[in-house]
């Protein structure tokens, strides 16, 4: 008897439900919270959790609007200037580090130094160690120099951050390319710049996104560097999601969980927009063409 | 419009690749780089190109120095290994690159990348991306791209070497006619002595960033200048045997013995009769010059056969004497068989002879 063999590309229902499981599983914390954002406080609160209720708004609303228990009027909160920064300072500084680190990382690819790999190295030195040991050092030193505080201050901070990344991943993604199509424009009349713009970069197109969606995740998320160098202007959602936790009447899981729905979509929206480019970007160099 | 290369010399740290050449490919020329990979053929190329920079020496094109130049600058077509075909252009896009940089006018580019379409009967693909081509197109859209403008010089790397066996006799025919038509300087680089014996009005042989020789395809097959290129130069292999010039008498023959004390007697020119009895030279032979004798001769070595390898129109033996291995191809219609003992006959007119230093003394006419 001929052993049956599975068709390549044509998984069963039995691998689909499994795969599903799994899926849902993982996204099961993600599918409480937004569930919470829609929940008055009793219902959040309910114990055993409801799944079904009658969805309100009123979290959203308080996240920008909140009623002050002792004079009862509705005042507007920073939660606007909040999410203005989170998106201003990461997309600026994970911009800034993309073009940085991309022209870095055409140059440690193409025109190697004497000691190219050395350099890398120490690039890549800079991210070995965990950032809380050199917090104390960078916080004096935006104190000194009247960083802290402002937006440029956290900007350049984590384009510093995003850059060794930045050069490492790009560098990989010239490193694969052919580089005879780039003698092959030189021979055709192109000028240097006119092969970095118009060969190099529209062929790693999917690198960049990549590279730019994980840095826009890390920079997204950090924490531990918004809570002491923003000042009361330029704050970031996280540090003033942890700000929440502490308020006059205790967690309000509602409210928390409304920020943290709003505070998913604009990367969502980033990662649905490049997910073509960013599946090409993360298998790049995986399969040889 | 010519190509000159004089004491033309890279140096990659402390290896040379490419030793004081010097080279000279004229009007509508076409010459072939010929060598094993590392050789320091492509490295040649590129410093016409303007792809790599000269150490020391000069690179002339039209009899003006171009070492200064930039790629852009030196208007030379080139066509890669690997086609380098811009991967986000179409066919038709990939053909008019190089005018835009001519700033043509669109009507003008149009006209010129149809003329080329229609020479390599690309029409049909000209809306498509070079991922949808076959191999055969994509090599011929290579050529294409290098055609398109009408530039000083022509340059080939290795353009048959990812084609497979059929598809590479016939583009090896089509651009042949192609190169004739262009009237243009050209250099091939290739590894393929096949491909540099049916393209080339002359080839160069190149052996460890040196030129070994450079003559027409058939004096490089039929007088080598030394071992590197006898040994180089035709499928199969030419036989090479180490021997010992015992004597030689006045009547132009010589005596060489051979490991084992087998001896051999053949007529050879005055240059090897000057030869001191006792100089270590090599005897060279292609194995369809040597013949099958059923007496032995003095011209002869005894020899069994170990294996025969019938290749359709001729049959391949491998012989020995007991110390050498040789080769000898024969019609198919010669009986032969593993185990046979023969005498293999050096014909004197095909047997070349060289010396110590590798240099030859004497060739077939």
């Amino acid at each position: 008897m001929a052993r049956k063999h599975r068709e390549i590309g044509k998984a069963g229902w039995g691998y689909t439900a499994i795969a599903s499981v799994i899926g849902l599983i993982y996204f099961f914390p993600v599918l409480w919270i937004i569930l919470t954002a829609f929940k008055t406080r009793t219902d959040a609160l309910a114990v055993p959790p409801k799944l079904f209720f009658t969805p309100t708004l009123d979290n959203f609303v308080s996240v920008f609007y909140r009623t002050s228990i002792t004079t009862g009027t509705a005042q507007a909160t920073d939660m606007g200037l909040y999410f203005f920064n989170s998106i201003f300072i990461a997309f600026t500084s994970v911009g800034l580090a993309l073009i940085v680190g991309t022209l870095a990382a055409y140059a440690f690819s193409r025109y190697p130094l004497k000691g190219n790999d050395t350099y890398l190295f120490i690039i890549l030195t800079t991210r070995m160690m965990p950032p809380i040991v050199v917090i104390i050092p960078i916080f004096l030193m935006f104190r000194l120099s009247g960083l802290a505080g402002s937006y440029w201050g956290i900007i350049l901070l984590y384009t510093a951050f995003n850059i060794p990344f930045s050069v490492w991943l790009v560098k990989s993604f010239f490193d694969e390319l052919n580089p005879e199509i780039e003698d092959a424009a030189r021979m055709d009349g192109a000028t240097e710049r006119r092969v970095f713009f118009n060969f190099c970069i529209p062929q790693i197109l999917a690198g960049l996104s990549a590279t730019f969606v994980f840095g826009l995740i890390l920079t997204w998320n950090e924490f531990l560097f918004a809570l002491l160098l923003t000042g009361v202007e330029t704050r970031t959602v996280p540090v003033a999601m942890a700000r929440t936790l502490g308020g006059e009447v205790g967690v309000d899981y509602g409210l928390l969980a409304a920020i943290v729905t709003l505070f998913l979509i604009p990367i969502f929206f980033v990662t649905f927009l490049l997910q073509n480019q960013l599946l090409r970007g993360v298998t790049f160099g995986t399969v040889k063409k | 419009m010519t190509i000159e290369l004089q004491k033309l010399t890279k140096r990659f740290g402390s290896l040379t690749a490419v030793d004081t050449i010097d080279l000279d490919v004229g009007d509508g020329e076409v010459l072939c780089l010929l060598g094993p990979s590392g050789c320091g053929k492509t490295t040649t190329l590129r410093m016409v190109a303007g792809l790599e920079a000269a150490t020391e020496g000069n690179v002339m094109l039209g009899g003006k120095r171009v070492n200064e130049l930039a790629p852009r600058e030196r208007n030379v077509a080139m066509s890669f290994q690997f086609y380098a075909l811009y991967p986000s252009l179409s066919v038709a896009e990939n053909l008019a690159y190089p005018l835009y940089a001519e700033k043509l006018s669109g009507a003008e580019i149009e006209k010129r990348v149809g003329q080329v379409a229609k020479t390599l009967q690309l029409e049909s693909v000209l809306k498509r991306t070079p991922s949808q081509l076959a191999e055969g197109e994509k090599q011929r859209v290579a050529v294409g791209r290098s055609i398109i403008r009408d530039p000083q010089c022509f340059l080939f790397d290795e353009p048959l070497s990812r084609l497979d066996v059929q598809l590479r006799e016939e583009m090896r025919g089509e651009i042949k006619e192609v190169l004739q038509d262009l009237s243009r300087p050209t250099v091939i680089v290739t590894h393929d002595q096949l491909e540099a014996l049916t393209m080339a009005d002359r080839i160069a042989v190149m052996r460890a960033g040196r030129i070994e020789q450079v003559d027409t395809p058939h004096n490089v097959f039929q007088t080598p200048s030394n071992l590197f290129v006898a040994g180089f130069i035709g499928t199969p292999q030419m036989n090479l045997i180490p021997a010992t010039l015992t004597g030689s008498s006045g009547d132009g023959l010589a005596d060489f013995a051979f490991e084992g004390d087998q001896t051999l007697k053949i007529k050879v020119d005055p240059a090897v009769s000057q030869l001191a009895p006792g100089a270590k030279v090599t005897l060279g032979i292609r194995p369809r010059n040597l013949e099958i004798s059923t007496e032995p001769t003095q011209d002869s070595l005894s020899t069994k056969i170990d294996m025969v390898e019938p290749m359709g129109a001729e049959t391949l033996a491998h012989m020995h004497d007991g110390y050498h291995d040789l080769r000898l191809v024969t019609d198919w219609r010669v009986p032969l068989s593993e185990g046979d003992q023969m005498h293999t006959r050096f014909p004197p007119d095909t047997t070349h002879i060289f010396t110590e230093d590798e240099q030859v003394l004497r060739s077939a006419r």
